[in-house]
């Protein structure tokens, strides 16, 4: 069984990222990027399967500039077989990457498709979903645990005040949850290892995919923030002022 | 003209909450607003939607496919259903079900989905929260439908009203999809306290409470003498004090409760971006320069392992 894991280069999460001042967008010049930590979540998890005799290869997929090929050499490093660079300069929006991937898909044949539930930076939570939608296939959101065989895959999801079971037949897009597993750390030789293996390039033309934009940012901005927060003495102090000042305690 | 379909989130009986905010969305729109209920013997939910205060039209589909809410059928009911009444708007609440279902539908109709907003300028101009919530974007949709997840914190509770808006039961073209996932069973927390969305008030413990048996000592009996929700930072989850379920902030939930009790959480932006919105905010914490103080009305710095328990018990005293 094939596995593609989809990877999505963005700023660190230690990092706090500014508005440009003229607010055109957001500022990330010279800061550290990383692979997004759900991704990462997702790659680990092709790697147990793998670990585990059920998956044969793991091929990671990144979507974007030149330096996406730093995370892609992470994720061989993980220990991801081989890696593939839809390679372009042009800024790429949610559907642009899905449509993207359906066409990675429809060349690499892989029985299942891991990705996390959604990048840090713009928080939209939609590939792993348009993906599956394009493809026609199922879809397993914010998976908690996920048990494969060989036809089809059992899949834990955190809901609201819980979780749920589904069951998918193969192949489908599963999206990862941060509590599905812990990454693991990589080593230096692993490192060393993952610069011998295998990152092949493509491009949006050769995959036949159209990335017009369907959005535009207008403005960028920092939330307003005007709170004065009033440090009192003692919790009689505090009872006080929430039940007559503010009267949110009755 | 604008024309908004809202997608509702219901037990079957009864809407959720965050239906009842994602209509309020809709209705800031100025255009006319529809619901869909779909599900299986749901009859008393869109009931319930046709009594929305300024709703046109109900869409009632009951059917065994609809059951369990699962994104694949749902999606292509709705690219039906707007095909057939030309709908400019598709708007469902951001939350699990919304998050799940809306980018499906998106793809499908070939636009790009807008997620999370929390202000709606115009008909195509909308603003939403980025970096968790360390910015905000706003961004102009240039596409014929809008699909838009909103977050039930910017928008208030839509209001029931005695006049019914005529319901209209729609037959699926074909409810017989090929099916892709199957519904195994659903794993409910029991929890006699209030749901953490609609809570009024929440008590929430994060890092600083050093464990999983403190963080139930200190904060179960303060949350049932307020009949308060429990809540959880990120780092108290992944340290086993709390479960998932609990969880405030960008991975998690987000919360607006009239007052919200910041215990032992330091305010990292994931976290404050599910709960900056609250009313009043008091944060109890031992360093008076965790970002939590940024955001919070009231504070109290020091021990919490002292502070809680008088805290409980002047409570309990009045």
């Amino acid at each position: 069984m094939k596995v593609l894991v989809a990877v999505k280069r963005v700023v660190d999460h230690n990092i706090k990222v500014h508005a440009k001042i003229d607010g055109s967008g957001v500022d990330i010049n010279h800061l550290k990027m990383s692979m997004n930590p759900f991704d990462e979540v997702a790659v680990e998890e092709a790697l147990r399967q793998k670990e585990a005799g059920k998956v044969q290869e793991v091929v990671s997929v990144s979507c974007g500039v030149k330096l996406c090929e730093e995370i892609l050499r992470t994720s061989m490093a993980m220990g991801a077989d081989r890696a593939l660079h839809v390679a372009t300069d042009r800024p790429l929006q949610p559907l642009s990457v899905a449509k993207l991937l359906a066409a990675v898909v429809k060349r690499e044949q892989p029985q299942l498709v891991l990705l996390g539930k959604q990048a840090i930076d713009d928080d939209a939570n939609q590939v792993g979903q348009m993906l599956s939608a394009l493809l026609g296939w199922g879809q397993a959101t914010f998976a908690s645990k996920v048990d494969l065989n060989h036809h089809e895959v059992v899949v834990q999801r955190e809901i609201d005040g819980g979780h749920e079971i589904l069951k998918l037949p193969l192949p489908c897009v599963v999206t990862t949850d941060l509590r599905l597993n812990e990454p693991r750390y990589i080593k230096l030789p692993n490192i060393i290892a993952a610069k011998k293996k295998p990152l092949d390039t493509l491009t949006p033309e050769s995959l036949g995919v159209d990335l017009a934009p369907h959005f535009h940012v207008r403005k960028v901005e920092e939330p307003v923030q005007n709170k004065q927060c009033i440090i009192v003495d003692n919790v009689t102090a505090l009872v006080a002022i929430l039940k007559t000042k503010t009267k949110v305690l009755p | 003209m604008t024309k908004i379909l809202v997608i509702a989130e219901h037990d079957h009986q009864q809407l959720t909450i965050d239906t009842l905010h994602a209509f309020t969305a809709a209705m800031a729109l100025e255009g006319s607003v529809d619901v869909l209920v779909a599900g299986y013997a749901c009859q008393s939910a869109s009931e319930q939607a046709s009594r929305l205060q300024g709703v046109q039209r109900v869409h009632w589909v009951d059917s065994l496919c609809y059951q369990h809410h699962l994104a694949e059928p749902l999606a292509v009911l709705i690219v039906q259903l707007i095909a057939q009444s030309g709908y400019s708007h598709v708007i469902a609440s951001a939350n699990i079900f919304g998050k799940n279902l809306l980018p499906r539908v998106a793809a499908l109709l070939d636009v790009a989905p807008i997620s999370d907003v929390i202000r709606i300028l115009s008909c195509d101009l909308f603003s939403r929260p980025i970096y968790a919530g360390g910015l905000i974007e706003t961004v102009e949709s240039l596409d014929a439908i809008k699909v838009l997840s909103v977050r039930s914190t910017a928008f208030d509770e839509a209001v029931f009203c005695h006049t019914c808006a005529p319901i209209d039961k729609v037959t699926p073209e074909n409810d017989a999809v090929s099916i892709l996932s199957v519904y195994v069973k659903q794993h409910l927390a029991q929890s006699k306290r209030p749901e953490l969305t609609a809570a009024k008030v929440i008590v929430a413990g994060g890092k600083g409470l050093g464990s999983s048996e403190q963080f139930h000592a200190l904060l179960e009996p303060l949350a049932d003498l307020l009949g308060a929700a429990i809540g959880a930072s990120r780092s108290a989850v992944d340290a086993g004090y709390a479960p998932n379920a609990y969880q405030i902030g960008q991975t998690g939930k987000v919360v607006a409760p009239l007052l919200y009790i910041a215990i032992g959480i330091s305010g990292a932006m994931q976290h404050l971006t599910g709960m900056k919105d609250s009313k009043i905010i008091v944060a109890i914490n031992k360093n008076p320069e965790e970002p939590i103080f940024q955001v919070a009305d009231y504070g109290i710095v020091g021990d919490l392992l002292d502070i809680v328990p008088a805290l409980y018990k002047v409570l309990a005293h009045q």
